[in-house]
């Protein structure tokens, strides 16, 4: 009993815990708390999230290109139809409209279809009927202008030709698929949506998650937390396990995404279609899909750090 | 009065009630100076855990003011509190040791908590575990710890980063009257050689008589009575004495 307490017979008088007192940086916060986890699924929840994101990212992406795509072949496209029955008047009618076109200021290409490729472009649809002749076919004329083509364009190619060219009709080709535009635009509207309705759920999957690992962890943190812990190093502690799992399920997450993508684009390069062929992605396109998993884990621990504070914030 | 002798903690007309329950304390006014050793007594449920609570920070009163070491504890934002219970050492009813952690890892968390050198630590747990008798069980994790184990693990806990101020509820309670006793003489030596203002709540008469130099703050019914003086300035004349030097 005559042994001098520890701390009391070999450090100055002055080194007391008042000197100790500087905020730690979180460094010895990993032996705080023993290693958390969240419980059983949430790791694989973020996963499939993670992988559902990128996929609604792809196909928004590949929206978005076939939409600028198609827009961009077609907008400074215009058809002339010129309709007549009788076949001779018809060439005839449809040679004066292409001389009349070419004449025209701002018209940089004419092109008058032949018959035989209107035809063929028919006949799936119309049978023998295309080629005996009783169906009366119109000309057609491919005019591309030198800048997308206007109503005013329009207006003044129709005006040219109502004057030299009876039954002349003048169509913008992009007026032809603007309900296509429409439903490409609101099929990306719908991928934003559901990107944005699955970040909820991300989060809302990791509150839960934080909030239950702080609740089983709550007697442990109280007894740090009076012992002098900041809520920067408690929080670190949850992070940390936030961080590990979060970026486990991003991996995952993006593995599968991005096999999913992978599949869908072969699929749909299959198809050989001309619709499709403009919905390829770039680099940039790439970039976007990669910053989802790492856009995942930010939400993740942003969320993750806003319900440890709420809950820190009930502690004294 | 200079701040120093003004006190470590002054209780103004505080009072403390849970939620809508009457008031389980009521109108403590009081200061506890530095270097002073006091002993807080009565029966189960005079208030003395509850006191000890608003001591140790894990309560602010429902009214009155509390300083302590300069600060007031009302209108102090929570984000200062960890820097002031660095400077406090405590010993819980009942022990509340962090249950993954060793007994090693459990003392060496308040120098952790301060970020103290690795080095240091060591040094000091080691030798902490082994003034209290525990060397042999440094790696044992409290679930398999026995009673005065594990309150001798809390204590080590409590007085390792020499506090300004120890608080300890009950701190003999499960170990042997030699433990109990070598205890007390550590709780003495912090007070005697560092000036750590110590705070002992107890049921245990004959330890009142252990410290002769010691004050009595004597609870009831959330109520403080004073039978030794503790509550006047000065409270004893060695104190004060020894509080100026």
């Amino acid at each position: 009993m005559n042994t001098p307490p520890p701390l009391l017979s070999d450090a100055p008088e002055t080194d007391s815990a008042a000197d100790l007192a500087t905020p730690a940086r979180n460094r010895a916060a990993a032996r705080l708390l023993p290693a958390t986890r969240f419980a059983g699924p949430i790791p694989w929840v973020i996963a499939i999230l993670i992988a559902l994101v990128m996929i609604a990212a792809a196909g928004g992406l590949a929206l978005k290109n076939l939409a600028t795509s198609a827009s961009a072949d077609l907008s400074a496209a215009v058809t002339v139809q010129v309709i007549e029955p009788n076949p001779e008047l018809r060439a005839a009618r449809g040679a004066q409209a292409v001389r009349v076109l070419t004449a025209m200021d701002g018209v940089r290409a004419v092109r008058l279809v032949p018959e035989a490729e209107l035809v063929a472009l028919l006949e799936p649809w119309l049978g023998e009927g295309a080629t005996s002749g009783d169906v009366p076919i119109p000309a057609l004329i491919d005019v591309e202008l030198s800048r997308s083509a206007a109503p005013d364009d329009v207006a003044r190619i129709t005006a040219a030709l109502e004057e030299t060219v009876p039954g002349a009709r003048v169509d913008a080709q992009s007026d032809w698929l603007q309900p296509v535009y429409r439903a490409l635009s609101a099929l990306q509207w719908l991928a934003v949506g559901l990107i944005a309705l699955v970040a909820l759920a991300t989060a809302a999957a990791v509150w839960l998650a934080a909030r239950n690992a702080f609740a089983g962890a709550r007697d442990t943190v109280e007894i740090i937390h009076l012992l002098g812990a900041t809520d920067r190093q408690i929080s670190a502690v949850f992070l940390r396990t936030v961080l590990r799992e979060s970026a486990f399920g991003a991996v995952v997450g993006a593995g599968l995404g991005v096999a999913a993508v992978l599949l869908l684009g072969q699929q749909f390069a299959a198809l050989d279609s001309g619709l499709t062929s403009g919905g390829g992605f770039g680099l940039a396109d790439w970039l976007v899909i990669a910053a989802v998993p790492l856009t995942g884990v930010l939400i993740a621990l942003l969320t993750a750090r806003i319900t440890i504070a709420f809950a820190l914030r009930d502690m004294l | 009065m200079n701040d120093r002798h003004a006190g470590h903690v002054k209780f103004d007309n505080v009072g403390l009630r849970y939620g809508t329950d009457p008031e389980v304390l009521s109108n403590l006014s009081f200061t506890l100076y530095p270097g002073s050793f006091y002993f807080l007594t009565g029966a189960s449920g005079a208030g003395k855990t509850s006191l000890l609570k608003l001591l140790y920070l894990a309560q602010r009163p429902s009214r009155g003011a509390i300083r302590m070491f300069g600060q007031d504890l009302i209108t102090m934002p929570r984000e200062r509190l960890p820097d002031l219970r660095r400077q406090l050492g405590v010993v819980f009813q009942n022990f509340r040791l962090v249950p993954h952690l060793t007994a090693f890892d459990n003392v060496a968390l308040p120098l952790r908590l301060a970020g103290a050198d690795e080095n240091r630590v060591m040094k000091a747990v080691a030798e902490m575990l082994d003034w209290v008798g525990l060397t042999h069980r440094a790696h044992a994790i409290p679930a398999t710890l026995s009673g005065g184990e594990q309150q001798r693990v809390a204590i080590a806990r409590a007085v390792i980063a020499r506090p300004r101020m120890l608080i300890a509820d009950e701190p003999t309670g499960n170990v042997d009257p030699e433990m109990a006793l070598k205890l007390l003489r550590l709780f003495e030596a912090l007070n005697n050689r560092v000036g750590t203002t110590v705070v002992v709540a107890t049921h245990d008469v004959h330890l009142l008589k252990k410290v002769p130099d010691s004050l009595i703050m004597r609870l009831n019914k959330g109520q403080l009575s004073d039978p030794t003086g503790a509550l006047r300035y000065p409270p004893r004349p060695a104190a004060a004495g020894e509080a100026g030097a």
